[in-house]
């Protein structure tokens, strides 16, 4: 724990908090004067350096004009906007994370996390009426009103085209106080995104408009970046982070959040991102690199049915060329996934998703050369490394009984 | 053709004492609904309800003319939370369309996999969500009185829960800092491990197809499996009687809480977990099949069950308009005239179904949700039909139906039996899931305990299941799909029981492509809004004449009660609730939220 901890300091120290305009007030300290650049996204930042403390404390229950009085540590609102095009799943998935899981990002139970108020609807406590006590969405007004700082955005579904029709809401989040309707999610966004310090957009639908962008959809749907802009950046100067997956892989979401936390308190670089602003830890693999099927594949040894152990490639799985690490990882805690369980990969993951990967369950149309040439390969390795199987599957021929020794030693008695 | 109770009409606002408030979006639930509501303050009771809905997405609309293979993966996606149980329904809708059978360990793999869906949902939805409502922290907030009578009453259960105290209960609930919360939501994953097992991934399962699954059928998988539901049967040994006791408490300690969320019997059910021996997915046999259900389908009328027959179920079901954002499709197109049978089939039944979205602006006068108004037809009548939450409609109509005895779970006629083996450290369990008496029928708190019932009900069937699967591969059985062919003109229809009710997918193909496509799920049920007729969905219903017990001035008021009666149902799907105080004053807004998101309070 002691190293872990002075390995975040030292990481703090080359680091840069993404506090806005620093209404904070906590000790700091300014340190060297080197900025990271990661994946070319950002512009350089000032040289001030600052870092948090690592006692990190959220048992009091915050008052919502918290994180701004000069002694007080600094609270990291999370606002979860769930209302977009979606199913919810991202929120479930995150309820599933267990590394890290939920509670322990809430409860400050790992080393260098700021303190954490998130505004949930899945969980949150609150649920009073516009009118009485404990009212949820007002939380979100006061982020509108500046009275957050800072927050990280959270969208979870995609953003539908509002711009369609002359009258009523696809969806919407809440009521919009001018005119009693609902308040659109994507006014939300024009609203809340110039005042957020990031924006993290959650599962397919979110970053790349997913399954209700799909063609013959009749809402226009999109990508939170589809909508805002791919060049958007925070006032920190940071772009949308994307983690894809319909739903999002539970720990690949949890383990963003840490990050982004990390970084908004000083404790972590700039969040490397790809060119479609994925977590390049994450998502720079293919399914097929991280697949233990893949050996199947090497030996052209292919399923032809479905429940079959084998490579799932003439099957409809798309998982030599779609990103994503969920064979490695597993769904949750390890167990499940897609074709390393007998799913065929639909590439849920990626910005072509679904339109380009259907229908889901024909064979790939690029894998047919592939595939013949790695049967043709496959086929002559398969029988050669079957002879070395049968060697190495029987045991030397001197482990047996009798008054022989057959092991080469030369006995002394 | 008002189907509800007279007594719970809604009260017109003539007196000018009723005070509007909104909760909007609902937290704890599944999506984004809101609910509206006129209160009286002085006659302490809810007057008028409201839900709406506001979100549209257009399944129906962008699934036609797609390949009919891919519509489980599609509509999966319809549901965050039970993704899985669309699939499912998708599966049997397209089995029957292809007219194929899966092999018998295919179908039990499903049936497992759809168990661990149940044994995780209901009690992440019961314990993280749900039980926050019963929680020292909200009761203090909202009953003082009744939190100090808690913590004087002894639980009746302790010995088998380990709570001295229905206090304790309710601190263990508390968010975060709850002993229980957090064992719940780490059970919650346990859960999900069972389900990704079968399935793949949860929500959205991998390897769910038409003829079966595509999950390698090893003696591991099901030892896995195994091993996790051991440790959940004896879980719900101490959670059963853990929530009589919490649930039979709030009956005590607020005399008339069974008026909370009560609404008149008007139950339906479509029936889980298919037998493999029984069901060849032809809609010729439906109702034989349909009857071998491990959760037997019915619809229950005040009491009464009125059919076991999935074809009565499901030609009876109507989409109505109601006061929906969307144009009637009166003069279109009949897909389906008359169904395998020869039965004819309603133009506004599902198959003949068209979506045609009219984006407006939101009117309670007048239109105010996109969620329609589904309605079971009887013969005379359009019934607004709730699922309860799911649980409690299954338990009813199972229980009723008297057709379930697998040793594990056996129906009685007015009751479910429910019988766990020895587990680590506890011994065999048996518990009885008895029909509530008429005084508490169906309210928010007999939803609750039946879904704690379910969750032992679903352990239990699955502990059946497994040892067909493993008899199928001890036997040398290990094929889980069967291959088809998808035809160029066929329809199909499937009905499962998502976890919070009733769900049914109805299919059209044409050419080999879907020509029609409408799921419907429980919410749209439950969340419906006054339909053509005047009848409010069950939610507005539920929550309408709902008395209140919070001890909160209007100021202050956070409605609890009101919400106890709508999570009951286990809303999943964006809506909304208004409401109105009393003495002819809308309050003014006020900002003051206390609490602050999941962080505990101190």
């Amino acid at each position: 724990m002691a190293h872990l901890c002075r390995e975040l300091l030292l990481r703090a120290s080359r680091v840069q908090p993404l506090y806005g305009r620093q209404r904070l007030c906590f000790p700091t300290r300014t340190v060297g004067s080197r900025t990271p650049r990661l994946a070319g996204l950002l512009t350089e930042r000032p040289a001030q350096r600052r870092w948090t403390p690592l006692s990190v404390s959220t048992t009091e229950r915050i008052e919502p004009d918290a994180g701004g009085s000069a002694d007080e540590e600094p609270v990291v609102h999370i606002l979860w906007i769930n209302a977009g095009l979606s199913c919810d799943g991202d929120s479930i998935a995150l309820t599933a994370a267990t590394q890290p899981s939920i509670e322990e990002i809430v409860l400050g139970g790992l080393p260098g996390l700021p303190k954490v108020a998130v505004h949930w609807p899945l969980i949150d406590f609150e649920s009073g009426p516009h009118q009485g006590a404990d009212n949820f969405i007002e939380w979100f007004f006061k982020a509108d009103r500046g009275e957050l700082e800072p927050f990280v955005l959270v969208v979870e579904g995609s953003i539908p085209n509002e711009a369609l029709k002359e009258e009523g809401y696809w969806c919407g989040f809440g009521n919009n106080p001018a005119t009693g309707q609902p308040m659109t999610t994507s006014e939300w966004l024009d609203r809340l995104a110039p005042k957020a310090t990031a924006i993290l957009a959650a599962g397919t639908c979110a970053t790349y408009g997913g399954i209700h962008a799909m063609a013959g959809n009749p809402t226009g749907a999109m990508g939170v970046a589809d909508y805002l802009g791919w060049e958007w950046r925070s006032k920190a100067g940071l772009p949308i982070v994307n983690v894809p997956g319909c739903p999002v892989q539970p720990d690949n979401l949890s383990e963003t959040i840490l990050y982004l936390l990390y970084q908004v308190a000083g404790a972590a670089p700039t969040i490397p991102l790809d060119e479609m602003l994925r977590p390049t830890w994450l998502f720079g693999m293919t399914v097929h690199e991280g697949c233990d099927r893949a050996g199947y594949y090497e030996q052209g040894d292919f399923a032809v049915e479905y429940g079959s152990p084998k490579c799932l490639v003439k099957l409809g799985c798309w998982g030599p060329v779609v990103k994503c690490n969920v064979p490695k990882r597993g769904w949750i805690n390890g167990v499940g996934g897609c074709p390393n369980v007998g799913g065929i990969c639909i590439a849920c993951t990626m910005p072509g998703f679904p339109d380009k990967f259907m229908p889901f369950m024909d064979e790939p149309p690029g894998s047919t050369v592939s595939t013949a040439a790695s049967t043709a390969y496959g086929t002559l390795i398969r029988k050669l490394r079957g002879v070395t199987a049968r060697t190495v599957d029987k045991e030397p021929e001197w482990r047996t009984p009798g008054r022989e020794i057959k092991t080469g030693y030369r006995p002394t008695w | 053709m008002t189907m509800t109770d007279p007594t719970r009409e809604a009260v017109p606002d003539q007196t000018g004492e009723l005070t509007e408030m909104s909760w909007d979006p609902i937290t704890r639930i599944v999506g984004s609904l809101g609910i509206y509501t006129k209160i009286d303050f002085k006659a302490k009771r809810v007057a008028q309800c409201y839900s709406t809905s506001s979100i549209f997405r257009g399944y129906s609309i962008f699934m036609k003319g797609k390949d009919p293979r891919d519509s489980h993966f599609i509509t999966s996606r319809i549901c965050g939370i039970c993704g899985d149980n669309h699939a499912t329904c998708s599966v049997y809708a397209q089995n029957m369309a292809y007219g194929v059978q899966p092999p018998a360990l295919g179908e039990w793999m499903i049936n497992l996999g759809e168990a661990a869906e149940y044994m995780f949902d209901h009690n992440i939805y019961q314990e993280n969500l749900v039980g926050v409502d019963y929680c020292e922290k909200m009761v203090a907030e909202t009953n003082p009185g009744v939190l100090d009578k808690a913590n004087n009453t002894e639980s009746p259960h302790a010995s088998e829960h380990g709570y001295r105290t229905i206090g304790d209960i309710m601190r263990s609930l508390n968010p975060l800092e709850g002993e229980f919360y957090r064992e719940a939501l780490q059970v919650s994953r346990t859960t999900r491990e069972m389900f990704c097992l079968m399935e793949g991934r949860h929500v959205h399962p991998s390897t769910l197809y038409p003829g079966g699954i595509g999950t390698v059928a090893s003696v591991q998988v099901f030892t896995d499996y195994l091993s996790r539901l051991m440790r959940y049967v004896e879980f719900m040994k101490r959670v059963v009687p853990m929530h009589d006791d919490l649930f039979d408490f709030f009956y005590d300690a607020l005399p008339g809480y069974e008026k909370v969320g009560q609404r008149r019997t008007l139950l339906g059910c479509w029936g889980s977990f298919q037998d493999p021996e029984h069901c060849d997915f032809r809609y010729e046999t439906m109702s034989d099949w349909g009857r071998k259900m491990f959760v037997t389908p019915g619809v229950v009328v005040d009491g009464k069950l009125v059919t076991t027959d999935l074809v009565d179920i499901n030609l009876g079901i109507r989409i109505l308009l109601g006061s929906s954002f969307y144009d009637d499709w009166v003069g279109q197109e009949t897909f389906v005239d008359r169904d395998p049978l020869g039965n004819p089939v309603d133009a506004r039944h599902p198959w003949n179904q068209h979506t045609l979205p009219r984006p407006q602006k939101r009117d309670f006068d007048n239109n105010y949700s996109w969620v329609m108004s589904p309605r079971w037809f009887d013969g005379k009548d359009h019934l607004a039909l709730d699922t309860g939450g799911g649980p409690i409609a299954r338990l009813w109509s199972t229980a009723l139906a008297n057709l379930v005895d697998i040793g594990y779970v056996k129906a009685t006629g007015n009751s479910v039996v429910i019988n766990l083996p020895k587990t680590a450290t506890k011994p065999e369990a048996s518990f009885e899931w008895k029909i509530p008496s008429p005084e508490r029928g169906s309210n928010a708190l007999e939803r609750n305990r039946a879904r704690t019932y379910f969750q032992a009900y679903a352990a239990a069937c699955a502990l059946h299941f497994i040892e067909q699967a493993l008899a199928e591969i001890r036997a040398g059985h290990t094929k889980t799909w069967e291959p088809f062919k998808v035809p160029d003109e066929a329809i199909g229809c499937g009905f499962t029981e998502a976890v919070r009710g009733v769900l049914s997918h109805h299919m059209v193909i044409r050419g080999g492509k879907i020509a029609n496509y409408h799921p419907y799920p429980p919410t749209p049920w439950n969340a419906s809004v006054r339909d053509t007729y005047g009848t409010p969905g069950p939610y507005e219903d539920a929550v309408q004449n709902t008395p209140i017990f919070e001890e909160n001035p209007p100021e202050r008021f956070k409605g609890i009660d009101i919400m106890r009666a709508v999570r009951s149902f286990d809303p999943c799907l964006p809506c909304g609730v208004h409401m109105y105080l009393g003495d002819g004053k809308t309050l003014r807004t006020m900002h003051s939220p206390t609490g602050n998101g999941i962080t505990p309070a101190s």
